[in-house]
């Protein structure tokens, strides 16, 4: 009781002193109860690890406890339209996934990133494209070459569901170099660590997925990455090239985690929301915990978050009828 | 022995021992309130390790998944009500040994197999992980199809009484599982257009609906009878362990093994090996008539081996950074942040951590025989209540535990949709378990057999063109052919002594 009566004293005072331009009145009292954080993705993922580190610091910020929950299934379609549904009012908030900007082209649901306030963009991994230690394949122009000339089914690629986000990285790809993204066969599974596993088991040549997901089998020697679909090549491996390095390709792909409302919050919440979510991502404790996990670190505030899921959007949608994944 | 020797400072501080201690009662707690699984409990430890050095963090992770899978043995035992999906498989015979009065001896042998389990788990993992993980990572979509076929075999016809009757429960469950959007093709099926039907049916709340609630709703629709069995008073938990051990060393010994190996496969985890163990128990026991009647034995091979698959699921884990379950795919997360990055190395230049991690692997499980003890003890009262006034109480743990899975009403419809379902078989006399597993493993079936088909264009030489896919395969079919002839057999006997009689 007494920490909440400080802290609505500081966050008055706060106000009083005009620490806080854009406050109005009604900031001084929001927020006062739990928020819940829904992550439409399961519990021990990387999305639900990037949440709950941004609960705990968020929790810190604003003063009251940010509850996690997972709302899983559907490839996020559940969730997703959970967080849309939610009451705007500031306490139900959720983390969008690049899914949103993919989902809808499948025909999957009616959810766009219009149906949400972005509140700020935290994370983004770039795709890679990995092969197995042994495999014949020492860069990726000899591998395109080999895809180019081999019939179709030849190679196999894993690493995400039918239409997920790795599938999309590889096809895309493809399509820019002009090869026909039909002569990868796309076998689906649960996530990249499956795929992995199947790649070093030699079930599939190929996976693109990110290289932090890839990172403890590239550390034992078992697997290696050709390139990252990234304008910049990654800290976490710097002798991996660029795609545009490896191939000359603009391509680049990623997957990204934000902080979005529902659609219509409040202004004074949803800019109280940004300043908090950026003084959390500005955290050594995020920063280090994002540093060690390997996860990239990407920022936008609000308006621009919101400039970057309609790219992302169009983007995404553009890919998937050339490759012919949209409905 | 120097790492051994630092390894044991690590561990020895009262800050690590407390949080264990900590962790553990939480474990319990969680694991024991059905519908909350050790993947959640797991789950939920993990903002609170980001503030927490890394032995104590990885400490308090594996001390609370190994108290909450043995905890989902008590509500199992005690209400028919299985805590965790591993403790479903032998449910219905531990609440039948409650049924008759011996809840304490059946609960005894959970702790007792279950921390012996653990820490048999916990030998392989110190001992032989490299070369385990090593064959692991060999596995591909044929062999996990062959895994999950064998599973759902042993379930159906060698784990049921009624062969025919196990089939129909299964494909209930086969059925089941095809709903939603998480097939291979990603295409919505039974969905309705609607989006929560999208995410498909849960096993957890179906697993609530099919043994709690249809078990609150036989026990209304027979007015609430007293308990057939007369309650012994709080007894020993202890009593008769040094005779078990010695009654079910080879069922014991057996289900460690087989749960190991199971628990080491990326694609299987606790629940798979609890499955198959009870299976394996009835087939080769000299009584498997007694089997589903309140029988100790399958029980202690189950238990066993779905503690086992826990130590063991650490394996591809620590080697390769593969998850081996839910649970290890957490920990995963927790080591990158604390710096001990999974893979060969951690072997090789961080000794005395990985060392640390085995020792409290070993306390972890040895902290489960007190622990239980009381876990036990506060439970068994829930048994002198009268069940008019225990039903409502479970029915609420039931909604807690459907809502919590996923945060949703949803959950609680699924639940009472299976609730009526459950009561409807089980008054026709179909088994409930094989149904569960169906749910369980039916999306691995079909998914191994879709990917094994697009690998191969179509060809189904696939499954047996690898050596273990090929061994599996045949080894398989050798089953099911020894299943019909012992059809066949029983039959022909059958004829035979009615034509004697006639």
């Amino acid at each position: 009781m007494l920490r909440r009566t400080l802290l609505g004293l500081m966050a008055s005072a706060g106000v009083v002193a005009g620490i806080l331009p854009l406050a109005t009145p009604a900031m001084a009292q929001y927020p006062d109860r739990p928020l819940t954080i829904i992550v439409p993705w399961g519990a021990g993922g990387g999305t639900d690890a990037t949440a709950r580190i941004i609960g705990s610091l968020l929790e810190k910020e604003l003063g009251q406890p940010v509850n996690v929950t997972n709302r899983t299934g559907g490839s996020g379609v559940v969730g997703h339209s959970a967080i849309a549904e939610a009451e705007a009012d500031g306490y139900t908030l959720g983390i969008a996934t690049v899914e949103i900007g993919m989902m809808h082209w499948q025909g999957l649901t009616n959810l766009t990133w219009e149906a949400y306030t972005p509140l700020a963009l935290m994370n983004e991994d770039a795709a890679g494209v990995q092969v197995s230690a042994d495999s014949e394949y020492e860069n990726l122009e000899g591998l395109l070459e080999a895809i180019k000339s081999s019939p179709a089914g030849t190679f196999r690629a894993s690493g995400t569901g039918q239409g997920g986000i790795w599938h999309l990285a590889i096809a895309g790809m493809l399509n820019d170099k002009g090869i026909d993204p039909a002569l990868v066969s796309w076998v689906p599974s649960e996530g990249a660590a499956p795929g992995l596993q199947d790649l070093v088991a030699g079930g599939v040549g190929i996976v693109p997925c990110s290289l932090v997901e890839a990172r403890s089998l590239i550390d034992a020697g078992r697997v290696k990455s050709l390139a990252v679909m990234s304008p910049d090549r990654s800290e976490l491996f710097p002798d991996v090239p660029t795609l545009k390095e490896a191939a000359g390709s603009d391509w680049q792909i990623g997957a990204w985690r934000g902080i979005v409302g529902p659609k219509g919050l409040p202004e004074d919440v949803a800019a109280k929301l940004t300043e908090a979510l950026k003084t959390v991502y500005d955290s050594e404790e995020y920063r280090g915990f994002m540093e060690k996990q390997g996860f990239g670190v990407r920022w936008a505030p609000a308006a621009e978050f919101g400039d970057f899921m309609d790219k992302s959007n169009k983007a995404l949608g553009e890919t998937m009828k050339a490759v012919g994944l949209a409905k | 022995m120097d790492p051994i020797i630092a390894a044991f400072e690590l561990v020895m501080t009262w800050q690590v021992l407390t949080t264990l201690l900590m962790a553990a009662l939480f474990g319990l707690l969680v694991g024991a309130i059905p519908g909350l699984t050790a993947t959640m409990a797991t789950a939920l430890l993990v903002p609170l390790t980001f503030f927490m050095d890394p032995i104590p963090a990885v400490g308090a992770m594996v001390t609370c998944a190994a108290m909450a899978i043995f905890a989902g043995d008590i509500p199992s035992a005690l209400l028919r009500m299985p805590g965790t999906p591993a403790s479903a498989a032998y449910s219905d015979e531990a609440y039948a040994m409650t049924r008759k009065g011996q809840a304490e001896t059946v609960l005894g042998a959970c702790v007792l197999f279950s921390a012996i389990g653990g820490l048999f788990g916990t030998a392989v993992l110190i001992f032989a992980a490299p070369a385990l993980a090593e064959i692991a990572l060999n596995f591909s979509s044929p062999e996990y199809f062959w895994m999950a076929l064998l599973g759902l075999t042993c379930s159906a016809f060698i784990g049921a009484a009624s062969p025919l009757k196990g089939a129909v429960s299964l494909l209930i469950g086969l059925f089941v599982a095809t709903i939603g959007l998480n097939n291979p093709a990603g295409v919505p099926r039974f969905t309705f257009g609607s989006t929560e039907m999208m995410a498909g049916i849960d096993f957890i709340p179906a697993m609530i609906g099919l043994f709690a609630v249809s078990e609150v709703f036989r026990t209304i629709a027979a007015g609430a009878p007293p308990w057939e069995g007369v309650q012994g008073k709080v007894g020993n938990i202890f009593r008769n362990w040094g005779g078990m051990v010695k009654t079910y060393w080879r069922q014991q010994i057996r289900g460690n093994v087989m749960g190991t190996l199971i628990g080491i496969l990326p694609g299987a985890g606790a629940d798979v090996a609890a499955y198959v163990s009870y299976a394996v128990s009835r087939r080769f026991s000299r009584t498997p008539e007694k089997f589903g009647t309140g029988h100790l034995e399958g029980i202690v091979e189950s238990t066993s081996a779905n503690n086992a698959s826990l130590s063991s699921a650490w394996i591809p884990a620590l080697v390769f950074g593969i998850p081996g379950d839910t649970i290890t795919a957490i920990v995963i997360g927790v080591l990158y942040v604390k710096g001990m990055n999974p893979g060969p190395t951690l072997f090789l230049f961080n000794p005395q951590t990985i060392y640390a991690v085995f020792l409290i692997f070993i306390l972890a499980n040895l902290l489960m025989v007190p622990l239980g003890w009381v876990a036990i003890k506060l439970a068994k009262r829930l048994l002198q209540a009268p069940r008019t006034v225990l039903m409502p109480i479970i029915l609420a743990f039931c909604i807690v535990g459907a809502f919590g899975s996923n945060n949703t009403a949803y959950g609680i419809i699924v639940m009472l949709v299976f609730g009526v379902l459950g009561f409807f078989m089980e008054e026709n006399d179909i088994p409930i378990a094989p149904c569960i597993l169906g749910i369980v493993i039916g999306p691995i079936l079909e998914r191994n057999f879709i990917t094994t088909m697009i690998k191969s264009d179509g060809s189904i030489v696939a499954f047996f063109d690898r050596p273990i896919a090929a061994g599996l395969g045949v080894f398989l079919i050798l089953v099911w052919l020894s299943v019909l002839v012992g059809v066949i057999r029983q039959r022909r006997s059958g004829q035979m002594s009615e034509a004697d009689q006639t």
